[in-house]
């Protein structure tokens, strides 16, 4: 029974709104505007870290990745063509970060160059990715077909490679590539796998795999094209020399990403004379996102809580001049036999179904905003249930706060003033 | 919980006051009133502008707390009654009928018959039923979803006594109830309240005009805040 009265409450308190619809429009403006940046504020905080999230995810959310980078004075300074630039992550650097770190569970080495694949008369310049089958745990990657690289292909040195299906179409064109032979930098390899790569980079992340990969044995990429690379650039030969040019650190617990990385960083430092490395933290993303997330709190919820709070004095006011135009039946009421605290709640609801009413256009603002700004700053931005359902609640939270007041003044009618015959 | 009047008395007034403080000075609207309303008794409140009517009928009907005295209805002592009791004996025991109607505008005829058994809890379409009723009880049956404003006068207080009569009350309270209408549609509610009182109704009426008064039962003449005479 107490159900159907409220849900009469509440017909009588849209009645009695639908009465003054211009007023009633107006008056909810402010909380229309005051969700609405709720809902915005949320959703771009929302987007933000789940893009951030996606994005980690490709890389892991446990793994650190360190570049061999060239220094800045060596690639501007000495041009002859006698010169070799050394620089980069050595192999005692990854011996020395597995020993060091407790928190490291393994360090997975990569060596890269750039050579022609050649497969009958079609021919792609391929980045090779000389690694460890570990690679392939720390990133997963979708296999499209055959297996990725083994432990024994180490052992047996073999010739083999793990193509991606950009590389593999390029090459070939046929789904029947497994087992082919491929040719790359003039020495042979049996095509054993291929997986899908995510390309170069996802958002600010520079990924760890490109397209044109060609992953083997980080073993086969030492014996047969070792650590000294040559690159012609028209006349002059660039040689330089790099021992490993990226390595991936798994750690153990993603709360210790961020001290490990410093380690790692100053344990580097003490070794290399130029920093000749990048460290790169994916899970640091997040906390970039989140700090995107508290300035659009920051800025939307100050314009959110001024809406609010500057609609709730609206509805204040407009609810204290209904109650003093509504004094007679107030008067009514309470002479037939309410209580004041049934004239209290009348009031209420009615504040109640005003704020929310104005608190669901505010929702519907709320999902114009993100999808404006999605589409002109292309934030991305998602307005989660959680949102929506908060969205309700300080509507109603605002009715009450602002509606007590009025309501609590409606009960103090005098029925006697009230209904005196004028 | 003192018994008294005698078992067929609904209200019983003792040494009443109702004293207003007006700065420095004091007006007794009520100076010492001793009343005793029976069941089924019809009443006529009569006298001068300002000697007090107005003030006795809304202590008769709650809206209002004496100053000093002892106010009992249906032999239950209410004089020192808290403002909720108040609403709930309003609510239960009477009914109230108005010069200027006071129907609430925005509500249909129905809705402003059901709105005491609104507050009384009643289910929907209980109310429902009990409004068409008494809408045809005082002849409005086919008025029932029009706006008070759609009404005359006479049709306008006929909805204010079926309202009033909608919590099947022990006691109608009428304060000049005739006062907004002319003589013909006066007499036709009048006709109404005569018909209830003969049913059982007590009624209470506060009224200027001594035709009006002369269909009542009984008389009761004031002057400055004292009963001055009854008749009848
Ligand atoms: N709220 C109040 N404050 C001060 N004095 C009041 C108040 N209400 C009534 N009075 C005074 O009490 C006296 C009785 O008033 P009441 O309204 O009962 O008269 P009445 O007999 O109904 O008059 P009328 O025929 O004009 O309606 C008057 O002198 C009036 O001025
Ligand atoms: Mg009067």
């Amino acid at each position: 029974m107490r159900r159907i009265q409220l849900f009469r409450e509440i017909r009588q308190g849209v009645e009695n709104l639908l009465l003054h619809k211009l007023r009633s429009m107006l008056t909810m403006l402010g909380v229309v505007f005051g969700v609405g940046s709720v809902v915005a504020m949320l959703s771009v905080g929302e987007g933000a870290s789940k893009e951030a999230l996606d994005q980690i995810r490709k890389v892991g959310m446990t793994n650190i990745i360190i570049r061999s980078m060239e220094p800045v004075e060596d690639a501007t300074a000495a041009r002859s063509h006698t010169h070799m630039t050394i620089y980069g992550l050595l192999y005692d650097d990854q011996q020395r970060i597995e020993e060091t770190f407790k928190t490291v569970k393994q360090v997975v080495p990569v060596k890269l160059v750039r050579k022609d694949g050649r497969l009958g008369t079609r021919a792609l310049e391929l980045r090779v990715v000389g690694t460890t089958p570990d690679w392939f745990n720390l990133l997963s990657r979708d296999l499209v077909a055959g297996r990725v690289l083994m432990e024994d292909d180490a052992k047996d040195r073999a010739g083999v490679v793990v193509l991606t299906e950009f590389g593999a179409r390029k090459l070939l064109a046929t789904e029947n590539t497994i087992g082919q032979k491929l040719r790359i930098g003039g020495k042979a390899y049996e095509i054993v796998g291929i997986v899908k790569s995510m390309g170069s980079s996802v958002g600010t992340i520079q990924m760890p795999d490109e397209e044109v990969d060609a992953y083997i044995p980080i073993e086969a990429a030492k014996e047969r094209y070792g650590d000294v690379n040559v690159k012609m650039t028209g006349s002059n030969q660039m040689r330089e020399m790099v021992e490993l040019h990226e390595m991936i650190v798994e750690v153990d617990a993603d709360v210790n990403v961020e001290a490990t990385a410093a380690g790692i960083g100053s344990m580097l430092k003490q070794f290399h004379k130029k920093e000749d490395y990048k460290i790169s933290v994916p899970l640091a993303l997040l906390n970039q996102a989140k700090a995107t997330k508290r300035t659009f709190n920051i800025v939307l919820g100050s314009i959110a809580a001024i809406s609010l709070l500057v609609g709730g004095i609206g509805i204040m006011n407009i609810m204290l001049a209904s109650v003093t135009e509504r004094t007679r039946e107030i008067g009514i009421r309470r002479a037939i036999g309410a209580k004041r605290l049934q004239i209290i709640r009348q009031f209420l609801i009615e504040t109640v179904v005003l704020s929310t009413t104005g608190g669901l256009m505010g929702i519907g603002l709320g999902l114009f905003i993100p999808w404006m700004i999605t589409l002109f700053a292309g934030m991305p931005t998602v307005v989660t249930m959680d949102s929506v359902i908060l969205s309700v609640g300080i509507s109603i939270t605002v009715g009450i706060v602002f509606g007590l007041y009025p309501a609590a003044r409606a009960a103090q009618v005098d029925p006697i003033i009230a209904l005196r015959h004028e | 919980m003192s018994q008294t009047g005698g078992n067929n008395s609904v209200i019983r007034l003792e040494e009443v006051w109702k004293i207003y403080a007006m700065g420095h000075q004091e007006v007794h609207a009520l100076a010492g009133v001793n009343m005793d309303f029976r069941k089924g008794d019809f009443w006529a409140i009569m006298g001068p502008s300002g000697s007090g009517k107005s003030t006795m009928l809304n202590i008769l009907g709650c809206l209002d707390r004496v100053s000093k005295g002892k106010y009992f209805i249906e032999g239950k002592e209410i004089s020192q009654f808290d403002d909720n009791d108040l609403s709930e004996i309003r609510l239960r025991h009477l009914g109230f009928i108005f010069q200027s109607f006071n129907l609430i505008p925005q509500l249909s005829v129905q809705r402003n018959i059901e709105l005491p058994l609104y507050y009384l809890g009643w289910e929907p379409h209980q109310s429902a039923e009990r409004a068409v009723e008494l809408a045809q009880k005082v002849g409005l049956g086919e008025r029932l979803d029009h706006k008070p404003t759609e009404l005359s006068g006479g049709q306008m207080q006929r909805v204010a006594i079926a309202r009033a009569l909608a919590n099947d009350p022990a006691i109608l309270l009428a304060d000049e109830p005739t006062g907004n209408l002319d003589t013909h549609t006066g007499d036709q509610i009048l006709d109404l309240l005569c018909e209830l009182n003969q049913a059982g109704k007590t009624i209470i009426m506060v009224t200027h005009e001594a035709d009006i008064a002369k269909r009542a039962k009984k008389r009761l003449h004031m002057r400055d805040g004292r009963v001055e005479s009854i008749e009848g």
